[in-house]
C-alpha cells in the first residue's frame, strides 16, 4: 500500500504526542508508524509519521497538523531524497545447528546477532522498510518468536527539505492585542 | 517586587485582556480564584448549571466580538462545560474556560472531583492548557486569549491546579507571546489572486457563499463592495446571515437544507462559486457528488485544513478574508450579469408563491408568522438568539437580517438549550440593544434553570417560546421519513407562563393570531425579562427541505395554497 512519510517538529511539552494521535484518530487517518524523539534542540521534539494513504493526502495531513498549536514545522518526505531507517529486533527460534544459517543471512543483510540463547537468537537489523521485510521473509520459516520495530525515522539528504504545502508566515505578531 | 498568588495573577492578566464579566459557578478546586476575584473590577454571573456558563460566554463573544469567559470547578463542574465548549468549537466562537483542578501532586490519583479535563476537551478545544505551577499562569493566560481570538477563533481551556492558584510567585506581565508553531495566515499569494480574478471575470453565473467568517474577519463592507461591483448574488449560511443585507436585491437569503429554493437553485446552476469564510458543511451542500456540478470554485478561508475538506476547489486563497477580499476587489472588472440575475428572479417569484407569509389568516397560529411579527415590531434590528430546531430555521427564514452579528444560534453543533444562556450572555455584551430569544418548547426546557440567572442579573431579554408540544424538527423528519410514527417526540410541557411567574417574570400565553402583536408590544414595553408562550400549530413543517443525502435542488416544497393575495 502507498504510504506517506511526514516529519513534524513539535514543541517538547507534555501531551503533544497525545494531541497528534488524537487528531489522527478524530480525522480517521490511519497511522502506520509514529516515532518521536529528541532533537539537537532541547525544546523541540521530532516525529516521523508514516500514514496509510487511504483517506488522507500529505497536504491534508499537514494542514491538520498545523491546527495543533504545538506543531512548529511539517515536511512531506514521501518519495523525496531522504534517508529512512527502521530498526527491528527479531527473536528467531534456532537450534545450535541453525545458528550458522541465521548468521549467514544476517551478514548478507548487514544485520547482527545480538543475543544467543540455547534455542533462540536475537537479530538486530537497521534499514529501509523493504530491507527489513526481506529479512523477515527469510527468517519466517525458522519460526519468529518475537519481533519489535521502532517505526521509520527519516531525514532529508543534504540541505534539501521536504515539501511544505502551506509556506509558513514570518512568525506571528508577538504582543498582538487585536480583537478577533 | 511584590509576590502574587496564581489566582491573583490570573485576574491581573484577564483584566489586561479586557475581561469585564465572567460566567461561572464555584466549587472546591476553584475557590482561591473566586476569593481573589473580589479584589478585581470584574462582574461575576452565577449560573445555575455550568453548561449555561459556557453558552453565556459564547453568546457574549458572538455579540461583542470579544473573548467570553466561563469558569467552573473541577470534575463535574468542568464536564458540565463540555457541551458548551463543543458548541463554541463548531461555530468558531472565541471563549476561554477556566477550570479548577485538584492539587498537582494529587493528579492521576483519582482524587475527589478529579477529572482529566484537558484530556476530555482536547478534541473540542482549539487548544488547552494544564497549569501545575503558579509561575506558568501569566504566560498561559496571555497565550490562551491570543489563541482564542486570532486566526480562526475558537474555545481555549485553562485547567489550573489548586496549588498553582494559591502559591505565591513574582508577577511579571509577559509582553510577548511565545508560540513558535502558531501563525494565523493573513494574505494570499498574488499569483493565486490573479488566477481568482481571471475566473471571476470569466464567470457568467457566479454566486457568493458567505459564511460566519465574513463577520468574524469584519469583511461585511468589503463583501458588499465586491458583490456590488461584480453584481454577484450572495447566498448565506445559517451563521452567515447578516453578512450581507437581506433587503439588497443581490441577497439570496439562506442556502442549504432549509434554504430558499431559489437560493439552492442558483447554487446548483452557478458556473462559479465564491466561498467566503464558510466550510461546505453537509447541511449546506446536501449530496456532495451532485453539488454545484458546473461550478468552478474559489475558496477564501483562514483555516487551511478546511480547504478541499468536503469540496475540491479550483483556487484556494488561504488568509484573512477581509485582507484577501480587499486585495481582490481592485483586480476584478465590473460586471452586470443581467441574464443570470433575471433567471434567479424568476425562481424567486416562484418561491414566493409558496411562502407561508402570504397565507390568509385561517385563525391558526404559525411560528413563521409570529417570528415575522417580531421582526416587524423590532424593525429587524434586534439581536435574535435561538435554540435548535424548527423555530431556529423559521427564525433564519423570517427574521431577515440587515446587519452583522445579530443572529446568535448554534449552527455546527446544533445544541438544543443554547438559546436562553446565549441570550443572557449577549445581553451582557449589548445591554442597550433589544434582544429576543425565539425558542422551542423542547429546546427551552433544556436550560430553563437559567431563568433565575436572568432574574438575578435583571437581564432585559424577551423570550418567545414557540410551543408546539413536540420536539418539532424530529417530528417533521418522522412525518416525512418514518411514516409519521412519532416516537419519543410528543412533549407534555409545563405552563411556561406559570414557570415565568414562579421566577417573578411577567408572561403571556398567546393562542390566536390577533393576540400576537399586543403580546409582543407588552414584552417590548416591560423592562427586564418577559416570557411569551405562543401555542402554535403542532404539526407544521419547515419548507423547503432537502432530505439528507438528496441533491441540493431536490427539495420538498411547501404545497401551493390557492388564494387571491399570493404575491406574484
Amino acid at each position: 500500500m502507498q504510504q506517506l512519510t511526514l516529519i513534524a517538529l513539535v514543541e517538547n511539552k507534555p501531551g503533544v504526542l497525545n494531541r497528534v494521535a488524537s487528531l489522527f484518530r478524530r480525522r480517521n487517518f490511519n497511522i502506520e508508524s509514529l516515532n518521536v524523539g529528541r532533537t539537537e534542540k532541547p525544546d523541540i521534539s521530532r516525529m516521523t509519521i508514516v500514514l496509510e494513504n487511504g483517506n488522507v493526502d500529505a497536504r491534508k495531513a499537514e494542514a491538520n497538523l498545523y491546527k495543533l498549536v504545538n506543531v512548529i514545522d511539517v515536511q512531506d518526505v514521501t518519495n523525496q531524497p531522504a534517508v529512512t531507517r527502521d530498526l527491528a529486533l527479531i527473536k528467531v527460534s534456532a537450534t545450535s545447528e541453525q545458528r550458522a544459517e541465521i548468521a549467514n543471512l544476517a551478514s548478507i543483510f548487514r544485520a547482527r546477532i545480538v543475543d544467543v540463547a540455547p534455542d533462540s537468537v536475537i537479530v538486530e537489523i537497521t534499514g529501509t522498510e523493504d530491507k527489513i521485510e526481506g529479512l523477515i521473509e527469510l527468517l519466517s520459516p525458522m519460526g519468529i518468536l518475537e519481533m519489535v520495530r521502532t517505526g521509520q525515522v527519516a531525514m532529508m539528504r543534504g540541505t534539501a527539505t521536504g515539501i511544505r504545502y502551506a509556506p509558513r508566515g514570518n512568525g506571528h505578531q508577538s504582543g498582538d492585542n487585536s480583537h478577533g | 517586587m511584590a509576590k502574587k498568588t496564581g489566582a491573583e495573577i490570573l485576574w491581573e492578566c484577564m483584566i489586561r485582556e479586557g475581561v469585564e464579566v465572567v460566567f461561572g459557578l464555584p466549587g472546591g478546586a476553584i475557590m482561591p480564584v473566586y476569593d481573589a476575584m473580589l479584589y478585581y473590577p470584574v462582574h461575576h454571573v452565577l449560573v445555575r448549571h455550568e453548561q449555561g456558563a459556557a453558552h453565556m460566554a459564547d453568546g457574549y463573544a458572538r455579540a461583542s466580538g470579544k473573548v467570553g469567559v466561563a469558569m467552573s470547578t473541577s470534575g463535574p463542574g468542568a464536564t458540565n462545560l463540555v457541551t458548551g465548549i463543543a458548541t463554541a468549537m463548531m461555530d468558531s466562537s472565541p471563549i476561554v474556560c477556566i477550570t479548577g483542578q485538584v492539587h498537582s501532586h494529587l493528579i492521576g490519583g483519582d482524587a475527589f472531583q478529579e477529572t482529566d479535563v484537558t484530556g476530555i476537551t482536547l478534541p473540542i478545544t482549539k487548544h488547552n492548557f494544564l497549569v501545575t505551577r503558579a509561575d506558568e499562569v501569566a504566560d498561559v493566560v496571555r497565550q490562551a486569549f491570543y489563541i482564542a481570538r486570532s486566526g480562526r477563533p475558537g474555545p481555549v481551556l485553562i485547567d489550573i491546579c489548586k496549588d498553582a492558584q494559591v502559591d505565591e510567585v513574582e508577577f511579571i506581565y509577559p509582553e510577548k507571546i511565545s508560540l513558535p508553531g502558531y501563525h494565523p495566515p493573513k494574505n494570499a499569494p498574488l499569483d493565486d489572486l490573479k488566477q481568482a480574478a481571471e475566473l471571476i471575470d470569466q464567470a457568467e453565473s457566479p454566486v457568493i457563499l458567505a459564511g460566519h467568517g465574513v463577520m468574524m474577519s469584519g469583511a461585511t463592507e468589503i463583501l458588499r463592495t465586491f458583490a456590488t461591483k461584480t453584481q454577484t448574488p450572495v447566498a448565506m449560511t445559517l451563521l452567515g446571515l447578516g453578512a450581507f443585507p437581506a433587503s439588497d436585491p443581490l441577497s439570496l437569503g439562506m442556502m442549504g437544507m432549509h434554504g430558499e429554493a431559489y437560493c439552492n437553485l442558483a447554487i446548483q446552476n452557478a458556473d462559479l462559486l465564491l466561498a467566503f469564510g464558510m466550510r461546505f458543511d453537509d447541511r449546506v451542500t446536501a449530496n456532495l457528488r451532485t453539488y454545484a456540478p458546473r461550478a468552478r470554485k474559489i475558496h477564501i478561508e483562514i483555516d487551511p485544513s478546511e480547504v478541499h475538506k468536503n469540496v475540491e476547489v479550483d483556487i484556494p486563497l488561504v488568509g484573512d478574508l477581509k485582507t484577501v477580499l480587499t486585495d481582490l476587489v481592485p483586480m476584478v472588472d465590473e460586471h452586470d450579469h443581467e441574464a443570470w440575475r433575471a433567471e434567479i428572479e424568476a425562481w424567486r417569484r416562484e418561491s414566493q408563491a409558496r411562502d407561508i407569509l402570504y397565507w390568509a389568516d385561517d385563525g391558526k397560529l404559525y411560528t413563521a408568522h409570529v417570528i415575522r411579527n417580531i421582526w416587524e415590531a423590532t424593525g429587524g434590528d434586534a439581536i435574535l438568539t435561538t435554540g435548535v430546531g424548527q423555530h431556529q430555521m423559521w427564525s433564519a427564514q423570517y427574521y431577515c437580517m440587515e446587519k452583522p452579528n445579530r443572529l446568535i444560534t448554534s449552527g455546527g453543533a446544533g445544541t438544543m438549550g443554547f438559546g436562553l444562556p446565549a441570550t443572557i450572555g449577549a445581553w451582557f455584551a449589548q445591554p442597550e440593544k433589544e434582544i429576543w430569544l425565539v425558542d422551542g418548547d423542547g429546546s427551552f426546557q433544556m436550560t430553563q434553570a437559567e431563568l433565575s440567572t436572568a432574574v438575578q442579573e435583571g437581564a432585559n431579554i424577551k423570550i418567545a417560546i414557540m410551543n408546539n408540544r413536540f420536539l418539532g424538527m424530529v417530528r417533521q423528519w418522522q412525518e416525512f421519513f418514518f411514516d409519521s410514527r412519532y416516537s419519543g417526540t410528543p412533549l407534555n410541557g409545563p405552563n411556561f407562563v406559570k414557570i415565568a411567574e414562579a421566577h417573578g417574570i411577567p408572561g403571556k400565553q398567546v393562542s390566536t393570531p390577533g393576540d400576537v402583536l399586543p403580546a409582543i408590544e407588552f414584552a417590548r414595553q416591560t423592562e427586564g425579562p418577559v416570557v411569551l408562550e405562543f401555542q402554535v400549530e403542532k404539526e407544521e413543517a419547515v419548507y423547503p427541505m432537502v432530505p439528507t443525502g438528496a441533491d441540493l435542488d431536490k427539495m420538498i416544497r411547501r404545497p401551493v395554497r390557492e388564494q387571491p393575495q399570493a404575491a406574484d
